[in-house]
């Protein structure tokens, strides 16, 4: 047969590299990801770039202003702020992280084979997942956290059960619609399991969604986190938290307020670095943007 | 005749819907009503019909990509649609099928390597360096190059796609390939291509088919036996020769008629084709064609026809013949 046709000499560019390079080339992307990397990395080496330990009492310069040996100025038991804000940044990256990657893996296992399987099935545990969604997220967290008792994992566990309902509904729909296409009629026929052609063929097309979906749950993990040691009931003091650093500085907003306002800067630093990295990667892998 | 290879029964499909609020009305949708062919080893059987005539369901029902409601599916003797586990994958291996739509039959996030080697992974047949030896041979022998197998489907054209869902379907060796209007979504052109490597894989692999298709001129060309499908019922069956050129059933008639033959010298007037294919949720009585039919009498509405033998080999069910 001479009518073959080469398959045109393309280079191979991985859609997941193209849509690095679109999210890299929007500039507020860019600034969200220098924000999320650069506290990412004070969390990391906060052992070691911490002027002082975040414990540490120096009773002599208790509120102290900031400046001096006191950057950020110190709290009510003389600890210095900045410190506590490097070491609190681990709390705030762990605990949204961990209950993120938690909500993702669950949620997203119970949107997909509830999709997939359809039926009654799909539909029961769609209205499970409604009834949870019908919680607002702090009041969820804060039933679990009460019951549970604030500890870390804790903390985690009651943030991912408020994220597990929308990663659930996010994976759901595009199973609906890949669970229809020949491929995974072809699975089939080909004799693959259903666990194969769930998590082999539908998962990697539907991560993209997920992934993004995650991204922006993150920050409000990180706020759900926060407003949870606000209240107290996030991690025990004295181990430092952004929230908790906001309630401690909050009595004193008005004669001391950089006990109240650093931490409250970070979180809102935070939540914005990783709302517009989200926001990025969206519009990156909008399938309408993406021309291929 | 010898030992069929895959002997199909009274094989029915309804879709049963649930309809309208608060007083909701169920709809049966009788997809397939009573199908019944047989495929002789190395033999190419077409199905052809119009559009949702049921023959893409009878050809997933057998395969067991739905689960048909009854009838009896046998391959090599072997019940098809009483196989479980083990078995069903085994009988898996012996049956494949190609898609109409190359577009959604292949995974766009897995390379095309990856997806002629997975088959041959999941089933034990090959693994490794001799599963890509395999695949790459695959590719060549529907004319691809090997290079093609570290690339991404969407790399490919649609006749190239369809080629590669071909190769798909060969990993497993099997004797039989279910084509389901395989070359309808193509440019003619390249219709042509495909059609020519599935007739060579025929040719060299002994292979049988069965062939669903609403383009006639492309099953004259492919294949030995036709059957002609309506309303979820064979109306007739036999030699591609015989029935396409010589049908017996008055739509078997209007089909040929409506099928364009590329001689101007034989150009005709087109036939008017009375009315559209009635609801399969609501079919008539009796036979199910007579509301269309130039020729219908009064038995026809109230007498479902039996299958008659015809002369020239094959049958049709028709009170005109009966």
């Amino acid at each position: 047969m001479s009518a073959v046709v080469e398959a045109p000499p393309s280079p191979r560019v991985p859609a997941r590299r193209k849509v690095l390079a679109k999210a890299r080339s929007n500039p507020t992307t860019l600034a969200g990801a220098i924000i999320c990397l650069l506290i990412l990395a004070a969390a990391i080496l906060a052992p070691w770039i911490a002027p002082h330990d975040p414990a540490e009492q120096d009773i002599m310069s208790r509120l102290a202003p900031p400046g001096g040996a006191y950057p950020l100025g110190t709290d009510q038991f003389g600890r210095d702020i900045l410190s506590r804000l490097l070491w609190g940044a681990r709390i705030s990256l762990t605990v949204s992280l961990g209950a993120i990657a938690l909500a993702c893996v669950i949620g997203g296992a119970i949107g997909m084979v509830s999709g997939y399987i359809g039926g009654r099935f799909d539909l029961f545990v769609m209205q499970v997942m409604d009834v949870l969604l019908s919680f607002p997220s702090l009041i969820l967290g804060l039933i679990v956290v009460a019951l549970l008792g604030p500890d870390l994992a804790n903390l985690v566990v009651a943030i991912a059960l408020t994220a597990i309902a929308p990663f659930a509904r996010i994976a759901r729909a595009p199973t609906l619609a890949l669970k229809e296409r020949a491929f995974v009629e072809a699975g089939r026929a080909l004799g693959f399991s259903h666990l194969r052609i769930v998590f082999r063929h539908i998962l990697p097309n539907i991560l993209p969604e997920v992934m993004v979906m995650a991204s922006l749950w993150m920050a409000t993990a990180v706020r759900v986190e926060a407003s949870l040691s606000f209240i107290g009931l996030g991690v025990k003091p004295p181990t430092p938290t952004w929230g908790g650093m906001t309630r401690d500085g909050f009595e004193n907003i008005l004669d001391s307020p950089w006990l109240a306002v650093f931490p409250g800067l970070a979180i809102l630093l935070l939540v914005l670095g990783l709302n517009l990295v989200g926001d990025g990667l969206r519009d990156a892998t909008d399938p309408k943007l993406r021309n291929e | 005749m010898s030992e069929p290879l895959l002997s199909v029964q009274g094989l029915r499909k309804h879709f049963v819907q649930r309809k309208g609020f608060p007083r909701p009305r169920t709809i049966v949708v009788r997809a397939v009503e009573d199908v019944s062919f047989t495929i002789a080893p190395g033999e190419a059987f077409g199905l052809v019909g119009e559009s949702g005539c049921g023959k893409s369901t009878a050809a997933r029902a057998l395969l067991r990509l739905i689960e048909p409601d009854a009838g009896q599916v046998t391959y090599r003797g072997q019940d098809v649609l009483a196989a479980r586990g083990a078995e069903l994958k085994a009988l898996r291996r012996k049956m494949q099928i190609v898609f109409q739509d190359p577009y959604s039959s292949l995974d766009p996030r897995q390379t095309i390597g990856s997806a002629l080697m997975e088959p041959m992974r999941v089933h034990g047949i090959a693994t490794g360096r001799e599963a890509r030896a395999r695949a790459a041979a695959l590719l060549e022998e529907v004319g691809l190059p090997a290079a093609a197998l570290d690339r991404l489907p969407h790399e490919f054209s649609g006749g190239q796609r369809q080629r590669i869902g071909v190769a798909r379907a060969l990993t497993l060796e099997p004797e039989l390939i279910v084509a389901d209007e395989p070359v309808s979504a193509l440019d003619v052109s390249v219709q042509a291509q495909v059609l020519l490597v599935l007739k060579q894989l025929r040719a060299r692999r002994g292979l049988s088919f069965l062939f669903v298709s609403h383009d006639l001129s492309v099953v004259r060309w492919f294949c030995d036996r036709v059957a002609v499908m309506y309303l979820g019922r064979i109306v007739e069956e036999g030699p591609a020769g015989r029935v396409l050129a010589d049908p017996l059933h008055p739509y078997a008639k209007m089909l040929r008629d409506a099928s364009p033959v590329p001689d101007p010298t034989r150009r005709g007037v087109l036939p008017r084709i009375v009315g559209e294919i009635p609801s399969a949720a609501n079919p008539p009585p009796g036979c199910p064609f007579h509301p269309r039919c130039p020729q219908a009498m009064d038995v026809c509405s109230k007498v479902a026809p039996r299958w008659t033998v015809a002369s020239g080999g094959g049958g049709v069910a028709c009170h005109l013949h009966g």
